[in-house]
């Protein structure tokens, strides 16, 4: 489903992302974790697109096409979703109209007919109630005033929505307690399915008692430097980065 | 980035959509002004003694006055003598059917969605068409009339109301009041005229919609509003011109009174045309709008969405004398290429527990400049008088400007005066949050300052707000750099 070879991206003239090489197929869950600064979201960030992130080389491919001729949203379109680690705020833009816009143009690029406002609305309870998120949040605007769980909250939900080939969930863990982690991770684990696939990048082990990885890969300094089943969170849990930063010779 | 830039290039190259001319039998004098320009206007409108004594007497005064240069515009000179000052489609007095008008007058109405035809129309709402400074048509005067509401162009309310003209006008704007007010006084041709009877509300959105058409004419109308006690009306303006490499003068004055308990809520989605990308051509907008709120328990609400002329210099205010009177103005200025606003309101506490509202929303685009003027003003004997103002600009892309001026002058210690301004630019990270959701930047910009305005364009009716977000979406979309 997506395969990156050697990718090299930098951010403000700086070289973050140095030979990332990483496949992710459907049905499977993959976690990148690292120590701060090890280029985490940045990765997530040149994966959705976003024009602060310079790619300098290597290949992304999704879904069998090239990433780089495709503009974030047609990204979007194609199956691809980023839980953002700090979700905007858009004052005055009803969810419900900034919803059934963005699922009606996911319908529209598959050739679909467009959901009419009864049919969305069906949508939304259903989808709400999947992901246990409290219904007032659905009136108000986007993320306008939202708590930091309720924001995490609010980025499942829209994943709910818009059923996404591949999910990248950026530090979703971080901010929440964890009451809200548990909710989170259920809907997260409620939504895999064979045929879609998960990217968690954390920093903590902790969410990955709650959504169970099949890969674990550690990137330090822009690179991927190991590669291993979940047990590898549990070492790094009981090691530390430091044991990477060693084993890397410093 | 370069794509954002491509796009806002696509985008605001975009064509006006109402540029339209219309060939049309027109009726005009020579340019220029004088006395003899005066007195040819008021015959060939068959004017009272008084109007014509009321024009020359504004047009006296308007010799001694100097063009204001207060305000954040920069506007070239105007030769005021060659401008025409009176331009009408060739009638024969007013119509009597539809037959009679001119077909291409209708087409052009029916091109800016405007149909005339009554039985078309959409429901509950009644239109004066003003073209070239003359009104052709009035729909729904018979259904008004039998509630004793007058809804007429100005020329019929002088010929059959000469009363209430002489009573009212120039209350609210003075002959005298400003350089431009004094301008539209000696020339203005034509405009709307209502009257809402005590204890009357009337049934249907009144609306008056204005197109200049002829050739270097100025537009000088005058709309002239009265509500009697305990009245209610909801009246809309909408404005459109062809695209012309020179600019076109329109002068206009409105006036409004409220008498005791009478409510006037008076909405404006201005799209004159706005000049080429280059800043070439465009309508100055130079417009005096007045409320009184003379009555107790009176109220006046202004509400506009300004996206159209090359510059607008505009103030939309209320004289709160009635005690316990409210005013609000709430206004969605837009500017884009190379426009220029000045624009605000003034608000003046006279009477006691008099309370306003401000709610100003700036967006700028392009290389336009967009200023919020306003005047908060407690009189000494205004007691316990409110004012709450809040001011927001919003900018697109780092070549524009937005400006706040806000003056409070409080001449009363028991008032309360609030004032809120914020100056945000538009995220590029709201942008990117939308596209990750499949949102195309076009439409994320439109949904981002959608949402910024909804507030005002809240308060419009209902198929005013849908024409003012259509609008808001057409003149922005992609203005990202």
């Amino acid at each position: 489903m997506l395969v990156i070879k050697d990718l090299y991206a930098k951010v403000e003239g700086k070289d973050i992302l140095k030979g990332i090489n990483l496949t992710v197929n459907a049905g499977e869950v993959h976690a990148i974790m690292g120590p701060n600064g090890s280029g985490k979201s940045t990765l997530a960030n040149v994966l959705a697109g976003h024009s602060n992130f310079e790619v300098t080389h290597g290949t992304i491919t999704f879904n069998g096409k090239n990433i780089f001729d495709m503009s974030p949203d047609v990204r979007a379109k194609e199956g691809l979703f980023l839980s953002f680690q700090y979700p905007v705020e858009i004052p005055g833009v009803s969810m419900v109209n900034f919803l059934k816009t963005a699922v009606n143009e996911h319908r529209k690029y598959r050739n679909e007919k467009e959901l009419s406002a009864g049919d969305f609305l069906k949508l939304m309870r259903e989808k709400k109630a999947m992901v246990q998120i409290d219904s007032q949040l659905t009136n108000r605007s986007v993320n306008e005033g939202f708590s930091g769980g309720e924001k995490k909250k609010n980025e499942i939900f829209q994943m709910a929505m818009l059923e996404p080939k591949l999910a990248i969930l950026d530090e979703t863990d971080s901010g929440l307690d964890i009451d809200a982690l548990r909710i989170v991770s259920n809907g997260v684990n409620m939504l895999k399915t064979p045929y879609n696939a998960t990217i968690l990048v954390t920093h903590y082990q902790r969410l990955l008692d709650y959504i169970v990885p099949d890969f674990v890969h550690v990137l330090y300094e822009g690179r991927i430097v190991k590669s291993a089943g979940k047990e590898l969170a549990f070492e790094l849990e009981e090691k530390g980065y430091d044991w990477i930063k060693k084993e890397q010779g410093e | 980035m370069e794509d954002q830039n491509k796009l806002l290039h696509e985008v605001t190259q975009r064509d006006y959509r109402f540029g339209f001319v219309s060939d049309i039998e027109t009726d005009t004098i020579v340019k220029g002004l004088n006395e003899e320009v005066i007195r040819i206007i008021s015959a060939k409108k068959d004017e009272p003694e008084f109007m014509l004594e009321f024009r020359l007497k504004a047009y006296r005064r308007w010799l001694t006055m100097k063009m204001p240069e207060w305000a954040q515009l920069k506007i070239p000179e105007i030769d005021y003598q060659d401008i025409i000052f009176y331009a009408a489609p060739t009638q024969q007095a007013k119509y009597e059917s539809l037959n009679e008008v001119d077909p291409e007058l209708l087409r052009t109405f029916e091109k800016l969605g405007i149909p005339l035809e009554e039985q078309k129309m959409l429901s509950g709402v009644a239109v004066d068409a003003v073209i070239d400074s003359v009104s052709v048509k009035t729909t729904f005067k018979e259904t008004l009339a039998e509630r004793g509401i007058i809804f007429c162009s100005f020329s019929e309310a002088v010929k059959h109301h000469p009363d209430l003209i002489q009573k009212y006008l120039g209350m609210a704007v003075p002959y005298n009041d400003n350089y431009f007010a004094a301008l539209n006084s000696a020339v203005f041709s034509d405009g709307s005229f209502v009257y809402i009877p005590k204890g009357t509300r009337c049934p249907m959105e009144l609306s008056t919609y204005f197109r200049i058409n002829a050739q270097n004419t100025g537009q000088f109308e005058r709309t002239l509003i009265i509500a009697d006690d305990d009245s209610y009306v909801s009246y809309l303006e909408g404005c459109t011109a062809p695209m012309r490499d020179e600019n076109q003068l329109h002068a206009a004055v409105v006036e409004i009174i409220a008498l005791d308990r009478a409510e006037v809520k008076y909405s404006t989605v201005q799209n004159w045309y706005p000049g080429d990308k280059n800043g070439l051509g465009g309508i100055f907008n130079f417009v005096t709008k007045r409320g009184i709120c003379k009555g107790i328990s009176s109220k006046i609400l202004w509400n506009q969405v300004e996206t159209g002329s090359a510059i607008t210099w505009k103030y939309p205010s209320c004289v709160l004398m009635g005690d316990n009177s409210i005013a609000e103005f709430n206004s969605v200025a837009l500017t884009n290429n190379f426009q220029q606003a000045d624009t605000g309101t003034k608000m003046i506490h006279i009477g006691k527990n008099t309370k306003s509202t401000i709610v100003s929303k700036g967006i700028s685009a392009g290389h336009s400049s967009n200023s919020y003027r306003g005047l908060v003003r407690v009189a000494p004997k205004a007691e316990n008088a409110r004012n709450y103002s809040q001011c927001d600009s919003l900018l697109l892309g780092d070549t524009c400007g937005a400006h706040t001026f806000p003056y409070i002058e409080v001449g009363n210690s028991s008032s309360i005066i609030e004032h809120e301004a914020t100056t945000s630019k538009i995220g590029e990270d709201q942008i990117f949050y939308c596209n990750q959701r499949g949102i195309s930047t076009e439409d994320a910009i439109g949904m981002i300052v959608n949402g910024y305005a909804r507030e005002v364009i809240n308060k419009l009716p209902m198929e005013f707000a849908v024409e003012a977000q259509k609008l808001l979406q057409i003149s922005l979309e992609g203005s990202v750099g």
